[in-house]
């Protein structure tokens, strides 16, 4: 199906054996087509993180299929999902995941560290001034607001120019102003083309043309659950 | 990832944690040096020990009257005259002694020297012209005593160097031992340094003019008889003979009542050297446990450094970090750790190998081996102590690295 991203079939996730087996994930199934912004909404508890492990490859599903960008990852082994991640996806998360150590363009240039990028800072650079921190490249993280930490993440997702930002509940830790910069940026990344999943409950998101999926108990509707 | 790459990426990571880098690196540090350094004390103590006996010739055989046990109780009645210039005779016999190549009398005293311009107080032995053979010694000016000049008391006098130089005398010169008159006719070549007894100061006689002039007692007891084998492969063999023409000449019918000893200089040798090596093993095995120790604190070290870094872990890894680069990135991180270690032990071992000698009197040979192996043997330490934490760090999930924070 050219044109989907994202082809999920039947996914379904379980943890653990038995009685103690816990359904994360039933039955789910979903399609992204290339340049949408999707976003995912639901409870804690509901699968939303779970969803979002297996979208961005840092989990295989339990049974189901799931085509990313033509090509089956549900059976990968983890070198070959570590490539795709590297290729293909753009993390943005909750707590920032900046390593302390490293100033704003070391910590943007890390995804370039594991693929053979030339001029790796001259890209770390236009990543940071994509996101308005062309002024703090070598600030530590510790040196930044929360708004801007998560703006240097965004910058680390978009260095490798993926095909998809998967951004997991990106303003959960900020104010409402820098919550609503962070999803000017992401809205402006879409209407660049690119295509964005959003795993969120932030009302601020309603102002961008979007399509919305609720996740509850484990399963994936389109739309706003009543 | 390119190795230089995930070399730099482990140097960074050790640099975020400056201080507990520095503290894991002191393990390993301690464990060279002290390796390094016990077995340069090892070597050097070794060598001297070594070179010391090796300089008295390893042919040699050094007959003493009585033995430690016997105490010539059982002998002559007394402990220090029963060798003979008779015994000696019969020991130069080819015919019941093939094997001994030379057979040098000795007879020593302690007498000062004076010179016209000197005096100096040194060692004076009285022998024959073998004395050269049986001591591996050559004379570097003038020539020792003959034969002929033994048998006519002649009072010609060889010289150490250290002894001529005292004494401010050269070829022909005179000198005054006792109460007799003596003509320097020879310097003996350099020997070398014995700190036990200086080879290069002392004065040798004519064993007869000795006996008149300077040690007194009978013309026909000597103190100690020193042999020379015809080679070192001969070596049992002439002990064999000497012992068995000693033991019929003295009318002794058992071994064990002998009124003398022999001892054979490749024996101390062999022993002497069993002795320092066994030393330098047990000191370099406790130094090797120190580095092991230095290694299990590095593992450590490094299994607290996966802990703490989980969600960096999990992050490198969705970032697209395979578990093949952060086994690499965690193996270089203990090795980087482990070979710095290693070359600043090595730094610290030469230092302490400079400063040691010099204020105390503790000699230390560092030779390339040691430092090699231990070099070697830290960066093998810290990669072997380093594989457990590192396939930790690979086997995390990536969810569950990310979870913890």
């Amino acid at each position: 199906m050219p044109g989907n991203l994202i082809e999920i079939r039947s996914v379904a996730k379980v943890y653990g054996r038995g009685d103690a087996a816990v359904h994360a994930l039933s039955d789910v199934s979903l399609s992204v087509a290339d340049g949408e912004f999707a976003a995912v909404v639901g409870p804690s508890g509901s699968g939303k993180s779970t969803l979002m492990h297996i979208l961005g490859c840092l989990d295989i599903p339990s049974s189901g299929e799931y085509w990313f960008a033509g090509e089956d990852v549900s059976r990968m082994s983890e070198s070959q999902l570590a490539r795709v991640r590297n290729r293909r996806i753009g993390f943005v998360f909750q707590q920032f995941h900046l390593l302390p150590s490293l100033s704003a363009w070391r910590n943007v240039e890390l995804p370039l560290l594991y693929r053979s990028a030339e001029q790796r800072r001259q890209a770390a650079l236009d990543a940071l001034g994509q996101v308005g921190l062309a002024d703090r490249v070598n600030h530590r993280p510790t040196e930044l607001s929360g708004g801007q930490q998560q703006r240097v993440a965004i910058a680390r997702a978009l260095v490798t120019n993926p095909d998809l930002i998967l951004a997991d509940e990106p303003t959960g830790n900020l104010d409402s102003n820098s919550s609503r910069e962070v999803l000017a940026i992401l809205r402006g990344l879409n209407e660049g083309g690119r295509t964005v999943v959003l795993i969120t409950h932030d009302p601020n998101v309603a102002a961008i043309p979007r399509r919305v999926f609720t996740m509850s108990d484990g399963r994936l509707s389109e739309g706003v659950a009543a | 990832m390119s190795l230089l790459r995930t070399f730099q990426t482990g140097l960074r990571g050790l640099t975020g944690h400056r201080l507990r880098s520095i503290l894991t690196t002191l393990g390993i540090l301690f464990g060279v040096a002290a390796v390094i350094s016990t077995v340069g004390i090892g070597k050097a103590s070794a060598d001297s020990v070594t070179s010391r006996i090796a300089s008295l010739g390893t042919n040699l055989l050094t007959i003493s009257p009585g033995s430690t046990f016997a105490g010539g109780v059982f002998g002559g009645g007394g402990s220090a005259n029963t060798l003979t210039m008779d015994d000696v005779r019969g020991l130069r016999s080819k015919d019941n002694a093939p094997d001994i190549q030379a057979v040098a009398p000795v007879v020593q005293t302690r007498k000062s020297l004076v010179s016209i311009s000197s005096n100096w107080s040194t060692s004076v032995q009285g022998s024959t012209p073998d004395w050269l053979i049986t001591n591996a010694r050559t004379v570097s000016q003038g020539s020792f005593f003959t034969n002929a000049d033994v048998a006519s008391h002649k009072q010609s006098v060889v010289l150490g160097t250290t002894t001529a130089t005292n004494l401010g005398v050269s070829i022909g010169d005179s000198v005054t031992i006792g109460p007799a008159a003596f003509q320097v006719i020879g310097i003996l070549t350099q020997s070398g340094g014995l700190a036990f007894q200086n080879g290069d100061d002392l004065a040798v006689v004519p064993i007869t003019t000795a006996q008149d002039e300077l040690t007194g007692g009978s013309p026909n007891s000597v103190q100690r008889v020193l042999l020379s084998a015809t080679s070192s492969g001969t070596v049992g063999s002439a002990y064999q003979e000497a012992d068995q023409l000693l033991l019929a000449t003295h009318h002794i019918n058992t071994a064990a009542n002998a009124d003398f000893t022999i001892t054979s200089q490749s024996s101390v040798l062999s022993t002497a050297s069993a002795v320092t090596n066994t030393l330098t093993i047990l000191l370099a095995s406790v130094a090797a446990i120190s580095l092991l120790v230095g290694g299990i604190g590095v593992m450590n070290i490094m299994l607290v450094s996966v802990t703490e870094r989980t969600s960096e872990i999990g992050l490198r890894k969705a970032l697209g970090a395979t578990p093949g680069d952060l086994l690499r990135q965690f193996l270089f991180e203990a090795a980087i750790l482990s070979v710095l270690g290693g070359l600043m032990g090595v730094a610290l071992a030469l230092v302490a190998g400079a400063l040691v000698p010099r204020f105390t009197s503790i000699a230390v040979t560092i030779t390339p081996e040691p430092v090699l192996i231990a070099v070697a043997v830290a960066a093998a330490v810290g990669l072997v102590f380093g594989v457990y934490p590192a396939m930790r760090a690979a086997r995390l999930a990536p969810i569950e690295a990310l979870r913890a924070e």
